[in-house]
């Protein structure tokens, strides 16, 4: 479903990669949370998988196409199977909620009737359903996050990539989030998630992968925001070819392991 | 129910960029009327030419006692003349020559009166000063060269005279105005592709976050560019029309209106008829223009 092969990130201007050599597959219906410091490539990673970036090197395939050889006629199309919310909304200023939300399901064709009926059952589905008619700024904060989640979801994605979609809300909305994410991939929709919430990922129990300084430092099944399990991969040294670790930016104690036990749980609820 | 979509979003361009639009809509206005007048000037040099070289004819001046140089003040004897006329009829010239008629010094007078009527030294002039002449007009006005050649310097002939090289000053200044006309209208044309282009580049640029947006819902590149391109196209053809209705106005009021009545020559002016062929051409040429340079404009928003 998605194939990083030995993927780096590097972006002008910037001589340290925001994504190392970065190689890993995920499939169909799973469910992965993307944890790591700010600044370690979540969201590169995420801006790759829907070809709003080039990798340097290496090679990216989603859906079964190749993102390199897909041309810039063709995006808007591959486009129209992924959702996204972002960490910053990226919701149309002009447009209402309703328009919002709307909007992404007329840019694809979809009738006006179809759109009547499923926009209203998808906002009260994010708990907006009085919210219709308001202007971004009109919205709290969470709110514009749930008018975003909206947006993604409404054309029902084969994946869904959420950039910290639970960043600005209280914890009882992030919970009914994570539920509606849940039940959008029971669904069988790949659902990919970054985020800093502790008690989410580790309450979720779904694969996690964590990024230190562009590099996955560790990727397991049911796993915590810190390691608790046996890792897939246990560490960097054995995902990837030596060449990339003559200068591995990673120092080995900041890599959590089983017998390290994690230091201060920042994050805990 | 898309197409609605599109022309709201055209009417939102048009309405926040309304000052660009406006000089996009003069400069186009202006440029096209140029490229009108050249074309209508063209026209009018081919009309004026079609009709006067049609009625030019070649003058064979006889000698007047009047008249110096090979002449020397002795007017051309009847035999001359005859000579002259035989040459005419011979068959080196007969093909060439469509019909040729004399002119006496009566006749000459005659017509002269007529055509300087108004004239105060007319009364000065009297039928004896006037050359004799026979008046040629050819198969092909632009073989007079033969004919020239041939009789020039024949006794008692003072001089042969083409009409046709009369025009061509006129001709010339004419087709001067017509390219001035043209070279201006490039001009013109290129400000208006450049300011069109201009145009749309802000007007995207000013949309640049929404344009990221409908690009990550997965807005195809036709339904991103195209309210850009008819904004340009609907600027352009306001333009367009303007310049149509000027090039008519003024083929109707200047030259019909004008013209016509101080000329009086209303067979040899270009009229409605090549006005109404001009106007869809000005059309197209704005529509075409505008559309090709938004195309290019707005290609830099349809990467990522
Ligand atoms: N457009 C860009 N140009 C240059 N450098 C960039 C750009 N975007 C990101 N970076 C750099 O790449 C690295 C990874 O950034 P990224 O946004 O992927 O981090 P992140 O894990 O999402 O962080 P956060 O948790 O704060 O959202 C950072 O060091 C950042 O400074
Ligand atoms: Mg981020």
């Amino acid at each position: 479903m998605i194939r990083f092969d030995q993927v780096t990130k590097l972006y002008a201007g910037n001589s340290r990669p925001a994504l190392n050599s970065v190689t890993l597959e995920i499939l169909k219906g799973e469910f992965v949370f993307l944890v790591g410091a700010s600044g370690s490539g979540k969201s590169s990673f995420l801006r790759l998988v829907l070809k709003e970036e080039n990798p340097s090197k290496g090679r990216i395939h989603v859906l079964g196409q190749d993102l390199g050889r897909l041309t810039s006629r063709k995006v808007p199309y591959f486009r129209r199977n992924l959702g996204v919310v972002f960490q910053d909304f990226r919701l149309l200023p002009q447009k209402t909620v309703f328009g919002n939300v709307a909007f992404s399901m007329q840019v694809i064709g979809k009738s006006k009737g179809f759109i009547q009926e499923a926009v209203p059952d998808v906002l009260k589905m994010v708990g907006l359903a009085g919210k219709a008619s308001r202007l971004p700024h009109e919205l709290s904060g969470g709110e514009q996050q749930r008018v975003a989640i909206a947006r993604a979801i409404v054309n029902k994605p084969a994946i869904l990539l959420a950039d910290e979609p639970t960043g600005n809300l209280d914890p009882s909305t992030s919970a009914g989030i994570m539920t509606l994410l849940e039940r959008i991939s029971s669904s069988g929709t790949t659902v990919i998630m970054a985020t800093h919430d502790a008690g989410i990922v580790d309450q979720m129990k779904r694969r996690v992968i964590e990024l230190v300084s562009g590099q996955i430092v560790r990727d397991e099944r049911q796993g915590g925001y810190q390691t608790q399990a046996i890792p897939l991969q246990a560490s960097p040294r054995e995902s990837s070819d030596g060449l990339a670790h003559t200068h591995d930016p990673v120092p080995q104690s900041q890599v959590p392991t089983a017998t390290t036990p994690a230091p201060v749980r920042r994050f805990a609820p | 129910m898309r197409f609605g979509l599109i022309m709201s979003e055209v009417g939102n361009g048009l309405r926040r960029n309304i000052t660009m639009v406006i000089s996009v809509i003069l400069v186009t206005f202006i440029s096209l009327t140029f490229v009108g007048a050249a074309i209508l000037l063209q026209a009018q040099i081919g009309q004026m030419k079609g009709y006067w070289y049609d009625r030019a004819q070649v003058a064979v001046y006889f000698c007047t006692a009047s008249s110096v140089g090979e002449c020397n003040l002795v007017e051309a004897t009847p035999d001359q003349k005859n000579f002259v006329e035989a040459q005419l009829q011979s068959p080196g010239l007969a093909a060439l020559i469509d019909r040729y008629e004399f002119e006496s010094h009566e006749q000459a007078y005659a017509r002269y009166q007529e055509q300087f009527s108004d004239n105060e030294f007319a009364d000065f002039v009297s039928p004896e000063f006037l050359n004799e002449a026979f008046w040629v007009n050819l198969n092909d006005p632009t073989q007079s060269d033969a004919l020239v050649e041939s009789l020039s310097g024949l006794a008692g002939v003072e001089e042969v005279k083409d009409q046709r090289k009369y025009l061509d000053p006129i001709f010339a200044a004419l087709n001067a105005a017509s390219f001035t006309a043209i070279g201006i209208a490039s001009l013109m044309l290129v400000a208006a592709v450049l300011l069109i282009a201009t145009t749309i580049r802000l007007s995207a640029f000013s949309r640049r976050r929404e344009l990221g947006i409908m690009r990550l819902v997965g807005a195809s590149n036709r339904f991103i560019q195209t309210p850009f391109i008819l904004e340009g196209v609907i600027a352009a053809l306001i333009g367009s029309v303007l310049a149509a209705g000027a090039v008519l106005a003024i083929v109707r009021f200047f030259v019909q209106g004008y013209l016509g009545s101080t000329l009086q020559t209303t067979t040899a002016v270009i009229g409605m008829s090549e006005a109404l062929l001009v106007a869809p051409i000005l059309l197209l040429v704005g529509v075409v223009l505008a559309a090709a340079s938004a195309n290019v404009a707005i290609s830099r928003y349809l990467k990522v």
